[in-house]
């Protein structure tokens, strides 16, 4: 695969990672790289480790052994969290806060990509008219794209999806491939995990497939 | 890509707990309504005899504020860690030490601060003779911060198991005794007529260690029950 246009050096690149869970392996070792302006899927079976190498990556677990480089620097946990934006499967909202009052917040603590409003961004979403909905009266499906909301406000360059697509409908699914599209047009990356080839956004793809462990 | 500072994020998470709190007024009052129900069943048991409510007055006073801290203590962060909030916290660009110490002041400004401004009232529903009252007051103010501070060690310790309400009590409790001792102390010490100052000066050196080490320590806690 040629290198990004964009930089030189891949924005992230993991050598010989590895996990183990109570003496049993989850993954690895895996090596990857993935380069400004592509997106890797991370492909396997419930159970496989998807999560788990994500949440590895975002700097959750630590790994049992291996290297993980952003820009081409060991990524300390403070280049981590300038660099990655995580969506999990916990929302991190606060079911009495309104959707513009969680989206304040976490902008506040991440930060914000200059010239994006939160206001802007729920829109783009598609929760115009919900700013001042309660969290908890969100559905599951919108309390997605809420968080997808903070996602495009994150001023990090390598965004970690895990299952973007889960509780989301034909449109969002569409919405989540647009939002990957223009990110990496603007020079990011993405990890992306799915465990089936249902949706895939329409960019230069990596495909790491995950197998439990024998 | 710039990261917010310090201060923004540490206002954003205070702001959001503010909130929080005001849209759940009626739980967010239950410790200070619990000290005042401690301190004035005390009052009504011991049948309103002036002297000696007013020899057990500062020590209720303590007892009550510190168990009115307990009792929210588990709630710091576990709300938090169910909706995936810590997650969010850990990978922020600032450090987890630094929002542990806002979520810490702003559990102190909710459950303390209204007991320590009520403690005048309280103290005259006790008794309380009027010249323990500065004495008292200083060593709250003192002794509160570190109770939180402590608390928040104790709670950071056990967010990741599912029900904990009684363990965070009992690891808890050595740590609050210390601080009862000096604190409750303090103004016992100014009732016999002897010099308060050096309780307070040890309540004073403890908040100033554990303001450096407790949010280190419930920060390492945190990463490590997220694991």
């Amino acid at each position: 695969m040629s290198p990004s246009p964009h930089s030189p050096l891949p924005l992230l690149a993991a050598r010989g990672l590895t996990f183990t869970r109570n003496d049993e392996p989850v993954f690895g070792p895996l090596d990857f790289v993935v380069a400004a302006g592509e997106a890797l899927l991370v492909q396997g079976d419930n159970g496989a480790g998807k999560t788990t190498l994500l949440r590895v990556l975002a700097g959750l677990l630590r790994a049992d052994s291996g290297e993980i480089d952003i820009d081409g620097r060991t990524a300390q946990a403070s280049l981590r969290s300038r660099a990655i934006a995580y969506l999990g499967h916990l929302p991190a909202m606060k079911a009495d806060l309104n959707a513009l009052e969680n989206l304040n917040f976490l902008c506040g603590l991440h930060g914000r990509r200059a010239r994006q409003l939160p206001g802007d961004a729920l829109g783009m979403v598609g929760l115009a008219g919900h700013e001042d909905s309660l969290a908890r009266q969100l559905s599951a499906g919108q309390k997605k794209r809420l968080s997808l909301a903070r996602l495009w406000l994150s001023p990090a360059p390598l965004w970690l999806l895990d299952e973007p697509y889960a509780n989301l409908d034909l449109e969002g699914i569409n919405l989540v491939n647009r939002m990957i599209s223009a990110h990496l047009r603007d020079g990011g990356a993405a990890l992306v995990t799915t465990h089936g080839a249902y949706a895939a956004p329409p960019v230069q793809t990596r495909m790491l497939a995950l197998e439990r462990p024998a | 890509m710039n990261g917010p500072s310090l201060l923004q994020a540490g206002s954003a998470l205070l702001v959001r707990d503010l909130r929080l709190l005001w849209r759940r007024r009626g739980d967010a009052f239950q410790p200070a309504l619990f000290a005042l129900l401690v301190v004035v069943l005390f009052a009504l048991a011991l049948g309103g005899e002036a002297q000696a409510l007013g020899k057990v007055a500062s020590a209720v006073m303590w007892v009550a504020v510190l168990l009115a801290g307990l009792l929210s203590l588990d709630t710091l962060f576990r709300g938090d860690a169910d909706d995936g909030s810590l997650e969010q916290w850990i990978l922020a660009p600032v450090p987890l030490a630094w929002l542990v110490a806002v979520r810490v002041l702003s559990h102190w400004l909710t459950t303390a601060l209204p007991l320590i401004l009520a403690a005048p009232l309280l103290g005259e529903l006790l008794h309380l003779p009027r010249d323990q009252l500065p004495v008292l007051l200083v060593s709250l103010a003192l002794g509160t911060p570190l109770l939180s501070l402590l608390g928040a060690v104790v709670a950071a310790l056990t967010v990741g198991m599912r029900r904990s309400g009684i363990l965070v009590a009992l690891l808890a409790l050595p740590l609050y005794v210390p601080v009862l001792i000096f604190g409750a102390g303090s103004v016992a010490r100014s009732a016999q007529g002897l010099d308060a100052v050096g309780a307070l000066l040890f309540l004073g050196a403890g908040l100033v260690l554990a303001l450096v080490l407790a949010p280190l320590a419930a920060a390492a806690a945190i990463r490590i029950a997220l694991h």
